[in-house]
C-alpha cells in the first residue's frame, strides 16, 4: 500500500487545515531477537518531510520506539493553491514519496 | 448464650421445624457471636440489582437461591429482554427476533422482585435507590449491571436520531429489525458498510460475525453486493478463523479496511448517509454504524465510572472501587482480560452473588475463576470459538491456562460441529437465566 493522504481540496485564503499521512511500514526496532537469538536488524523510518509549493513546511525524525505505520497528523496555513508533496526516508536506503493539491480562494 | 437464645427464635418463628431451618438457625447465631451487627443484614438483607440482562439476571437468581431468606430486587425497565447473542442471525433472516425474547416471569417465581420501572438516581450514601415512579429503594448491597451506552461525543453526527438511518443494532430489539429490513430493501450491487469501533467495546468479536452472516445473505439474494467493514482496529479477536471463512465461503464479498489501512471512522453525516475515516469517505448504501461505547448511564449517575467511562471494581467482588455496597457487573465493569460477552456477565453476575453472600455474612469472599466462551457464526452451520478462563491479578481479571481458540485449520464437520454447540449454549445460557 502507498502512503494514505488527506489534505483539504479546497480551503480559503488564511485558514488552518489539518493534513494526515499514514505510511505502510513495519518500524522494527533493531531490539527483537528471533527464536535462535540472532537480533533483527533495525529498519525503520528515520525522516519525515512536508513541502508546500516546494518550501519545507514540517518535518520529523523518528525513532525506534514509534509504532509501526506512521500516522502523522500537523495544521498549516492554507497561503496559495498548489502542491503538498511528503517524503518518508529510512534504513536500508528506504523512500517513499506522495503529493496532494489544494485550491485556495 | 446469646447462641442458644437465637436459635429458639428460629424455632419460635418458623414451624413446623424443619431440619434446614434448624441448621440455617445455628450458623446464623454463630455468626451473631463474632459480629452482632451482621445479624440485621443476614436475616433481613436486601440485595437490589440494577439491570436485567445476562448479567443482572444470573446475579439476582443466583442470589435468592443461594440466600432464600433475603430480599432481592431486579430493577428492569423492559417487561421483555432481547439477546443480543444470536442477533446477528435475525438481521440476515435467519432466525426470528421472538426466538431472542424472554421475560423475567420465572425469575420472580424464583422469588425475585422483579420491578419494571427505569432508575432515576442512586443514593450510594443513603443506600437508596430511586425509581422513576417515585419509589425509594434501600439496600444493604447494589449490584450494577447496566451493559452499555454510545459515546456519542466521540464519534460527531452520531446520536439517537442518526441511528434510525444508521442503525447501530447493538443493543438488541427494534434496531437489529431495522438493519434487517434496510438489508432487505437495498438493491443488488450495494454495498452494507459496518463500522466498528476501538476496544473496548462490547463482544468484540460480533462485528465480524455480523459481516459474515450479511454476506451470507447478500451471496444467496443479491450475489452482487459487496460488504465494506471500516475498522477502528488493526487485528481483532479469531482473526484468523474470521479470514478464512470469507474467503472459503464469500470470496472477495468482504473488504475490510483497518486501522493502518485508514478505517478508522471519525465523523458520520446522517443526512447523507456518508461515513468519514481519517483518509476517505464512504457513502453506502446500508450503512451499520456501531459506536465507541461506555458503561451504562446508571453506572455514571451513581459514580461508579471513571475517566475511561467504565468502572473500576475489585475482581475478588465486584465492589466498585469508587462508591460503597455497590458492585457492578457485564459489560459496565472494567474487566481486563475478560472480553464483554453475555457468557462472561452471566459468571460475573454468579461469582458477584457468592461474593456478596460472603460479605453479608461477614465471611471472606473468595477469588473467582471466571470461564467466558464465545462463539461465532460465520454462515449455517459454519461456527468456531474460543473460551477463555480468568482470574482476579490486581484490578482486573487475567487470563489463566486452560482457554481455547478452535484451530484455524480443520474440517467442515468440526465447523458444523461447532455451529450446532453454538446453539446449544444458546439454549442453555438462556435457560439458566431466564428459564
Amino acid at each position: 500500500m502507498a502512503a494514505l493522504i488527506n489534505v483539504p481540496a479546497k480551503a480559503k485564503r488564511g485558514d488552518i487545515i489539518e493534513i494526515r499521512t499514514l505510511t505502510s511500514h513495519i518500524m522494527e526496532t533493531g531490539f527483537r531477537r528471533t527464536m535462535d537469538g540472532a537480533l533483527v536488524p533495525r529498519d525503520i523510518i528515520t525522516s519525515f518531510t512536508c513541502r508546500y509549493n516546494g518550501a519545507e513546511i514540517f518535518r520529523a525524525d523518528l525513532f525506534p520506539a514509534i509504532a509501526a505505520n506512521p500516522y502523522l497528523s500537523f495544521f498549516t496555513v492554507a497561503k496559495e493553491s498548489g502542491k503538498f508533496e511528503f517524503e518518508w526516508i529510512g534504513d536500508n536506503g528506504y523512500s517513499s514519496t506522495a503529493s496532494a493539491s489544494i485550491t485556495v480562494e | 448464650m446469646a447462641a442458644a437464645a437465637f436459635a429458639w427464635m428460629i424455632r419460635m418463628t418458623t414451624r413446623p421445624m424443619t431440619r434446614r431451618a434448624a441448621v440455617l438457625g445455628i450458623s446464623a447465631a454463630t455468626a451473631t457471636l463474632a459480629r452482632p451487627q451482621v445479624l440485621r443484614a443476614q436475616s433481613t438483607s436486601r440485595v437490589v440489582v440494577v439491570g436485567g440482562g445476562f448479567g443482572g439476571a444470573a446475579c439476582a437468581r443466583a442470589l435468592k437461591r443461594s440466600q432464600g431468606d433475603s430480599q432481592v430486587i431486579l430493577i428492569e425497565p423492559n417487561a421483555v429482554f432481547t439477546s443480543c447473542p444470536f442477533s446477528n442471525e435475525v438481521i440476515a433472516g435467519l432466525r426470528d427476533i421472538e426466538a431472542q425474547q424472554f421475560d423475567y416471569d420465572k425469575l420472580a417465581a424464583d422469588g425475585v422482585t422483579v420491578i419494571g420501572e427505569a432508575v432515576t438516581t442512586i443514593e450510594p450514601q443513603l443506600r437508596s435507590v430511586l425509581t422513576a415512579d417515585g419509589v425509594a429503594l434501600p439496600y444493604d448491597r447494589l449490584v450494577l449491571s447496566p451493559g452499555i451506552d454510545f459515546h456519542f461525543e466521540a464519534l460527531p453526527g452520531y446520536d439517537e436520531a442518526a441511528s434510525e438511518k444508521m442503525p447501530h443494532a447493538w443493543k438488541a430489539g427494534a434496531q437489529t429489525l431495522l438493519l434487517r429490513r434496510q438489508l432487505e430493501a437495498m438493491d443488488d450491487g450495494g454495498t452494507v458498510a459496518i463500522a466498528v469501533p476501538p476496544n473496548p467495546s462490547r463482544c468484540p468479536p460480533a462485528p465480524y460475525e455480523r459481516a459474515s452472516l450479511i454476506a451470507h445473505y447478500l451471496k444467496a439474494r443479491k450475489p452482487r453486493s459487496k460488504v465494506l467493514i471500516l475498522d477502528a482496529k488493526d487485528t481483532f479477536s479469531q482473526q484468523r478463523l474470521f479470514e478464512k471463512a470469507w474467503k472459503e465461503l464469500y470470496g472477495d464479498m468482504i473488504e475490510r479496511i483497518g486501522l493502518s489501512q485508514g478505517g478508522r471512522v471519525t465523523s458520520v453525516d446522517p443526512s447523507t448517509k456518508t461515513i468519514v475515516t481519517e483518509f476517505g469517505n464512504y457513502t453506502p448504501d446500508v450503512a451499520n454504524v456501531i459506536p465507541p461505547q461506555r458503561a451504562g448511564h446508571i453506572a455514571e449517575i451513581t459514580g461508579a465510572t471513571d475517566a475511561t467511562g467504565w468502572c473500576p471494581i475489585d475482581p475478588v467482588t465486584f465492589e466498585s472501587k469508587l462508591v460503597k455496597d455497590v458492585h457492578v457487573i457485564g459489560d459496565a465493569c472494567l474487566g481486563g482480560g475478560i472480553p464483554k460477552s453475555a457468557s462472561a456477565a452471566s459468571a460475573q453476575g454468579k461469582a458477584c452473588a457468592a461474593a456478596i453472600v460472603n460479605l453479608l455474612a461477614g465471611r471472606a469472599p473468595e477469588a473467582p475463576r471466571l470461564t467466558g466462551v464465545c462463539y461465532n457464526t460465520v454462515a449455517p452451520g459454519y461456527g468456531f470459538s474460543l473460551a477463555g478462563n480468568y482470574q482476579p491479578r490486581g484490578d482486573i481479571f487475567a487470563e489463566v491456562e486452560g482457554g481455547a481458540t478452535s484451530p484455524v485449520d480443520a474440517p467442515r464437520e468440526l465447523r458444523a460441529r461447532e455451529a450446532a454447540e453454538a446453539e446449544r449454549w444458546f439454549q442453555t445460557i438462556t435457560a439458566d437465566t431466564f428459564g
